[in-house]
């Protein structure tokens, strides 16, 4: 990053200095965004996961589903909803989810199947219910293998996050939006690079802290699962 | 309400599909034809180079097992960077370079992109060659080279496959973020239709580049299908993708 703060002005410690109240929002309005797509996303392929592991002949047309609204572009599907939606944080909202579905239920799937049949045989055996099972038995095993899915789907949807400037949201991405207008003088590549910067450290401190979740939810997997 | 409201959208759609249908919108430089030429040709050119540059050095290391925890956090890491970001950032750094606006900024930032998820792809395709394969075939008396071209290539050759076509995905994808530095390609129509809040150039514009990553993906899948040993194919897949 040397290179950045060369003699000719890349980069402008006192616009930081001057804008740390508008960098601390834009942070908060980006964690929200983030977190209202994780928490609903998490929602529907809960949902979407009890119906793939009770009938298991709509895993593979759920897959293609959610695996198709991944391969579409971000500002693509930004501007598939920008007719309907307008401009507005549904618009984002609607395009982050979308991105997080087939991660989660992925992983979700995988990991319940990945329960051992001897636990289940004897959850039953104790007199399980369907649903005691799925929830005091299946669920908690496959959280190690789940807290894997909703790691990478924060890191994908923090990164997302910055698209939704352009439909006028963005969080952080505003900063990266409005230098790219300012691109030529050093308050525009400034405020590139702390857009990126703080982004991309959001990412990390969002991973960091579900491994922390993760460790602290489930004591017995932390000797067998690697980071 | 529900009425009116199904209206303006039949009416909306309608528009779209006259958008198509005029033949204005398909030729010239900044047509349709155009756009999706550039687009094209920037994607294969980007996901060429990043094969070039990242698949030698991942099937080298792999084969050598050497830097596998570094592989795995060089993955995570390109997913917390965002696309739209390096485009943007690659802009004043190729100005800087003088290599100017349009082409090589998006080119450069698709080559910083999309390396990373193909170098980790081959070379977890080549480290987690079954052991037991290798050591067989050292001890039929293969030489380093021969394990390598003979065993380890072959058989890591769905996952290098699959780490091309899911990299293309991704370039066809960031590729319309160019579109924001002065690159042409499909990308023009979002973000001119946004510039002008034309909603029916937004909206053909999206249909064009999700019409042109379903393609990618779904010709890509074919042709890797036909590319990897017939043995090999009935053999799940799994690998790094990102969303850009």
């Amino acid at each position: 990053m040397i290179f950045l703060q060369a003699s000719d002005g890349f980069f402008s410690w006192s616009w930081v200095a001057g804008h740390l109240d508008d960098i601390w929002d834009r942070t908060v309005e980006h964690l929200i965004l983030t977190g209202i797509a994780v928490f609903v996303g998490m929602l529907i392929s809960l949902v979407l996961s009890v119906i793939a592991l009770r009938f298991r002949r709509t895993y593979t047309p759920i897959t293609w589903f959610t695996g198709f609204l991944y391969t579409i572009p971000s500002l693509a599907l930004f501007a598939f909803l920008v007719p309907i939606t307008g401009l507005s944080i549904l618009t984002a909202e609607i395009g982050l989810v979308s991105y997080t579905l087939l991660i989660l239920i992925r992983n979700t799937v995988a990991g319940i199947d990945a329960v051992p049949a001897a636990t289940v045989e004897s959850a039953r055996g104790m007199g399980y219910t369907d649903r005691g099972l799925f929830f005091s038995v299946e669920l908690p095993l496959a959280l190690p293998v789940i807290i894997a899915g909703i790691r990478i789907a924060a890191v994908t949807t923090i990164g997302l996050v910055t698209v939704t400037a352009l439909i006028g949201q963005g969080g952080l991405g505003f900063f990266i939006l409005r230098g790219l207008s300012l691109f030529y003088s050093p308050i525009g590549t400034t405020q590139i690079i702390v857009g990126t910067v703080v982004s991309v450290a959001l990412a990390v401190a969002v991973d960091l802290s579900l491994v922390g979740i993760q460790r602290i939810a489930t004591p017995w997997s932390r000797r067998r699962v690697a980071l | 309400m529900v009425a009116t409201k199904g209206c303006a959208v039949i009416d909306f759609l309608g528009q779209v599909v006259a958008w198509f249908a005029d033949s204005a919108n398909w030729l010239g430089s900044s047509g349709i034809l155009n756009r999706l030429r550039e687009h094209v040709q920037i994607t294969a050119a980007a996901t060429a180079a990043s094969a070039i540059l990242a698949i030698p050095p991942a099937v080298w290391l792999a084969h050598r097992r050497i830097g596998g925890t570094f592989v795995v956090a060089f993955v995570n890491i390109g997913r917390a960077i965002p696309s739209f970001a390096i485009v943007v950032l690659f802009l004043p750094i190729s100005i800087r370079l003088g290599l100017g606006i349009g082409f090589w900024p998006t080119f450069l930032a698709l080559l910083f992109l999309a390396v990373p998820p193909m170098f980790t792809n081959a070379y977890t395709g080549v480290a987690e060659v079954d052991p037991d394969l290798v050591e067989a075939s050292r001890g039929m008396g293969m030489t380093d080279r021969e394990v390598l071209s003979s065993v380890e290539l072959p058989m890591a050759s769905p996952v290098i496959l699959a780490a091309g076509r899911v990299a293309a995905v991704q370039v066809v994808a960031t590729a319309t973020l160019g579109a924001l530095v002065g690159w042409g390609g499909l990308g023009r129509f979002i973000v001119d239709g946004f510039a002008i809040q034309d909603n029916v150039t937004v909206f053909a514009g999206a249909v064009l580049v999700a019409g042109l990553a379903i393609i990618t993906e779904v010709l890509l899948g074919w042709l890797e299908h036909r590319l990897v040993p017939v043995t090999l194919r009935s053999r799940p897949v799994e690998v790094e993708s990102v969303v850009a």
